[in-house]
């Protein structure tokens, strides 16, 4: 691979960090990022998890990407994807059963992250195993901080409290500054807003952070971000276009058929009369 | 009684989309227009239904069988050979069909909608016919937030909106304020039913 020799093994790494950020610049994987972020706690369980899966994906499809055919390679991706999560599941459930308990059904749901099974059709499947490996480093630390940072706002303002755990170790900002019962917002004779945390909370922060991400990459004339994952464009001729997974699928236009054609005609004349 | 009240409960209080947060990218990618946000829950509707008829059985083999923690992976791949399936099923015998629904389905294989909806019928331990409601519920539900959501972004078009905050960051917004209102059914459902 010619072209993959001449990219940089640092810039694969950080790119995924900042200027392609999955979640923020790629707009990858929405639903656990509203989803969990409710709480750091569990922001951070969720990103190292997906970081997992996605290092070690990334790694074993690049590793067969010349044996996978193309046409059968989406299903093959969803195996090995599908396999790494139930080993994640699995662990979890094992040795962190609480994380298990608060990310419930979206523990298994990272089989259907549109980050992992996009950088396997976007970049794995096209480069060699170290790149990729980095490539996976580096947008799961990028998913990872995206996650924290919703995560960080969410819940400060939610619920007055930060949750500064990994793992199970760690402290929280009530514990802190010893307020029990009471939170950070209550001490600074303020009120949380409760629905920071509700399902509301999670759109909102999300839009309001695309919002000023876009702010500054228009000050670099970059262009704004763009929903990556399923999206269902027009392009000039009127056909439709289905992005999905990093791959985009052209949808030729559906012929109207004579008839309607017809009545449509006569309805502009009618009008025009 | 009871099956009714799963299924309410998965259209208004748990609704998949706007509290489960299950189903997002085609939320906002597919909600642009009134006629493609129909076909698209259409298509999930018809996607959910099948999964749930399929996956049922299977599970219970699986369980039965000592492979429970085979579960996702099972799950996902008779989802992904069953989108394909279907649509090439509709593509060469209900071609109306198909040209309303079919175009969307390759945006199904890989929709946490469908694989949260077997997972979590698993979870709740419902039965073959609750499961069947679920469904129902999920899919109804689905359809009517990416409907109502619709009807808000065809109106949204022509509006003037500060620059940096058009496209994606006020359709989240709006998404907010439509994730609001469906707030208000909280606790409805099993007041009415007194579960």
């Amino acid at each position: 691979m010619a072209e993959a020799a001449k990219r940089n093994p640092v810039k694969e790494l950080t790119k995924g960090i900042v200027k392609d950020n999955p979640v923020l610049r790629l707009v990858l994987g929405c639903c656990p990022t509203l989803a969990i972020t409710t709480s750091v706690e569990n922001a951070i369980g969720m990103g190292i998890a997906a970081t997992i899966v996605l290092i070690l994906s990334n790694i074993v499809i690049s590793a067969l990407r010349k044996v996978i055919p193309s046409r059968v390679r989406i299903p093959c991706f969803i195996v090995v994807i599908a396999a790494f999560v139930s080993m994640i599941q699995l662990l979890v459930k094992a040795f962190a059963p609480s994380l298990d308990a608060a990310l419930g059904i979206y523990l298994p749901l990272i089989v259907v992250n549109c980050i992992i099974l996009g950088r396997a059709e976007a970049f794995a499947s096209k480069n060699g195993i170290a790149l990729s490996a980095l490539d996976g480093v580096g947008m799961g630390i990028g998913f990872t901080l995206a996650l924290v940072l919703m995560a960080i706002i969410r819940e400060f303002f939610g619920s007055g409290n930060l949750t500064l755990k990994v793992l199970g170790f760690g402290t929280s900002l009530t514990d802190l500054f010893g307020l029990g019962d009471s939170n950070v917002l209550s001490a600074l004779h303020m009120d949380p807003i409760i629905i920071f945390i509700l399902a509301p909370g999670g759109f909102f922060v999300y839009g309001l952070l695309i919002a000023l991400i876009n702010l500054l990459g228009r000050h670099q004339g970059k262009k704004d971000a763009e929903l990556n994952c399923c999206n269902v464009m027009e392009d000039a001729e009127g056909n439709l276009v289905l992005v999905a997974d990093g791959k985009t699928i052209v949808m030729p236009k559906v012929e109207t058929t004579p008839q309607i054609k017809k009545v449509e005609a006569e309805g502009k004349e009618a009008a025009e009369a | 009684m009871k099956l009714v009240a799963i299924m309410l409960t998965t259209i208004f209080t748990q609704n998949f989309v706007l509290s489960k947060f299950l189903g997002i990218c085609p939320f906002l990618g597919v909600s642009k227009k009134k006629d493609t946000a129909i076909g698209m829950s259409g298509a999930v509707l018809f996607v959910m239904l099948l999964a749930t008829i399929v996956c049922y059985p299977l599970n219970l083999i699986l369980t039965k069988n000592g492979f429970g923690y085979l579960q996702t992976l099972v799950f996902i791949l008779v989802i992904a050979s069953l989108v394909q399936f279907v649509e090439i099923t509709m593509k060469k015998y209900m071609k109306p069909l198909y040209s309303a629904l079919g175009i969307f389905l390759p945006l199904i294989t890989t929709n946490c909608a469908v694989l949260g909806l077997v997972t979590l019928n698993v979870q709740e331990g419902y039965n073959f016919i609750e499961s069947i409601f679920n469904a129902l519920g999920a899919g109804l539900g689905y359809g009517l937030a990416m409907i109502m959501f619709s009807g808000i972004r065809e109106r949204m078009e022509g509006n003037d909106i500060p620059k940096f905050w058009q496209g994606l960051p006020i359709t989240l917004v709006a998404a907010a304020l439509i994730t609001c209102t469906f707030l208000g059914f909280t606790g409805v459902i099993e007041n009415m039913f007194g579960a």
